[in-house]
């Protein structure tokens, strides 16, 4: 069972939240072209490892949440709010992988 | 060596030990007339193919780990054809009637058993749908039934029929429909391919795929360059990635499926039941164990092992409709991952790089679909284009807005 850290409600279950998609990708301007919608639905890193996510505290504070978790051992290395810039740790040179 | 009934009683005499091996274990050539990716149910079942019906002999299945290793050994051995747009319903139809006649085909006994699949209905608007879906197979000459309740009740008598939130107002049934047993599918694809002269290449993983002048020209493996003519993937929940080595970016995620098996037990369900308002369904081997499934985990996956809310929630829904299994303990259950596409519906096409072709997104219905699939595959490579069966299964119809989305979800692949 993922334990995933709500910014606001503190740890939880994960069976208090909903998944809710890649949270890499961002909608793009209303005026965008079509080739950047496209990739804005269709188009998915799909990592196996580190993936930048959106849960949803949909039985808690009903917030939407930013969760770094790994696809591959299920770690979850952060959270944060939706505006929060999280980095992947293989990103940030660190020692995890 | 032919499979028979006298080659059982003449091995017997000589107590079964001259069995001859069912594949060779061969080494790489250095080049092929087509390689494909991957040696699950589908990568072994377009060799077959490609060496049956087309005659191309001089192929080699490459695989990472051991055939049938992946998901045609991880999944609930269901076959069926119920699918209502008319891209799926000829399709899956066409894998039925390979499906009927494979065991003498590929002279193996993969103890084929069309005990029929019935889906449940609660409501009105289920019960509409539900016939809607089935006059739209019957149209397109595939086999659907209406059951009443009172049939039901005949055929399936452990059913909580007076389910409070989920009353059950019939089913539809598919006779054809049933189960066959998945390592014995993988392994006779395997034996009548290798018979024909393809070399299957376990503990053969795939580095890179070489791309020169816009066309694919061979594979970069653990064992070294093998050349060819034609590359091909089938590689299930890892398409991302083996297509991410030809610079494919595909509307493709992976997740984990589970499924359960439960200890044996005496008969109790002579067919296959789907409780789809509970995420639930449910058959039972011929050792007697209980094997059943649901939905996905839910979120993006390589794990190959589920988490314990999604199995509560699949004993839940079994619990909810079958509450006579509640004191039968689980034996194993495991997972899988999915390639899951953003309708729902597979590929099966060329990709745009010349001598490349795609086999992947089976979301959940893998499994099923693997000798249609397979054949319609080999078509693909062995053409250059596709047969009419697999036209809609490309990889532009999400650009061209043709998406075949069965369940009308939204582009959202963890909940096709």
């Amino acid at each position: 069972m993922h334990q995933i850290d709500c910014p606001w409600c503190g740890t939880r279950d994960e069976a208090e939240f909903q998944y809710q998609g890649d949270a890499t990708v961002q909608r793009p301007k209303p005026d965008a072209d079509e080739e950047t919608f496209f990739r804005y639905v269709y188009a998915r890193e799909n990592p196996k490892g580190w993936h930048v996510e959106w849960w949803h505290h949909v039985a808690g504070c009903r917030q939407w949440i930013k969760v770094v978790r790994n696809t591959l051992t299920h770690e979850i290395d952060s959270t944060g709010g939706p505006q929060s810039k999280l980095t992947k740790p293989d990103e940030k040179g660190g020692t995890k992988s | 060596m032919h499979y028979s009934a006298l080659s059982v009683f003449l091995q017997g005499l000589k107590g079964h030990k001259g069995w001859p091996r069912m594949w060779r274990d061969p080494q790489p050539k250095s080049h092929y007339d087509v390689i494909i990716i991957g040696g699950g149910g589908h990568g072994l079942a377009t060799a077959y193919y490609l060496a049956k019906e087309h005659g191309i002999t001089n192929v080699a299945v490459v695989e990472k780990g051991w055939i049938g290793g992946g998901n045609v050994g991880r999944n609930t051995t269901i076959f069926r054809s119920n699918y209502m747009f008319p891209a799926n319903t000829h399709f899956y139809e066409k894998g039925m009637k390979l499906w009927e006649g494979l065991e003498r085909d590929f002279n193996f006994n993969a103890m084929i058993s069309q005990r029929g699949v019935i889906n449940l209905f609660h409501s009105d608007p289920q019960r509409d749908a539900f016939a809607r879906r089935g006059n739209a197979m019957r149209l397109a000459g595939v086999d659907a039934e209406f059951l009443s309740p009172a049939q039901l009740k005949d055929m399936v008598p452990i059913l909580d029929f007076e389910n409070a939130r989920f009353p059950i107002q019939g089913g539809l049934m598919q006779r054809r429909g049933g189960t066959i047993r998945h390592d014995a599918v993988a392994w006779g694809y395997a034996r009548g391919a290798d018979s024909r002269g393809v070399d299957i290449l376990q503990n053969c993983e795939v580095k890179d795929i070489i791309i020169e002048g816009g066309a694919a020209v061979g594979i970069e493996t653990s064992k070294g360059t093998i050349r060819a003519n034609k590359v091909a993937m089938a590689v299930a929940g890892h398409t991302t990635h083996v297509a991410k080595m030809a610079g494919l970016e595909l509307p493709v995620e992976s997740h984990v499926l589970q499924a359960f098996v439960s200890e044996g037990i005496k008969p109790l369900i002579d067919t296959v039941v789907t409780f789809g308002a509970g995420h639930f369904y449910i058959s039972q081997s011929d050792k007697g164990g209980l094997v059943f499934g649901g939905d996905l985990d839910g979120y993006n996956s390589y794990a190959q092992r589920g988490n314990l809310p999604m199995m509560e929630h699949v004993m839940a829904g079994g619990m909810a409709i079958m509450p006579a299994i509640g004191r039968v303990r689980l034996l194993r259950h495991w997972g899988g991952i999915m390639d899951m596409s953003f309708d729902g519906s597979p590929f099966i096409c060329k990709t745009g790089i010349e001598k490349l072709y795609l086999n992947g997104g089976w979301c959940y219905g893998g499994f099923k679909a693997t000798p249609a699939s397979g054949w319609c595959f080999a078509h693909t490579i062995a053409k250059d284009e596709p047969h009419k069966l697999n036209e809609k299964f490309t990889i532009e119809r999400f650009r061209e807005g043709r998406m075949i989305d069965e369940k009308g979800v939204g582009p959202n692949p963890w909940i096709q």
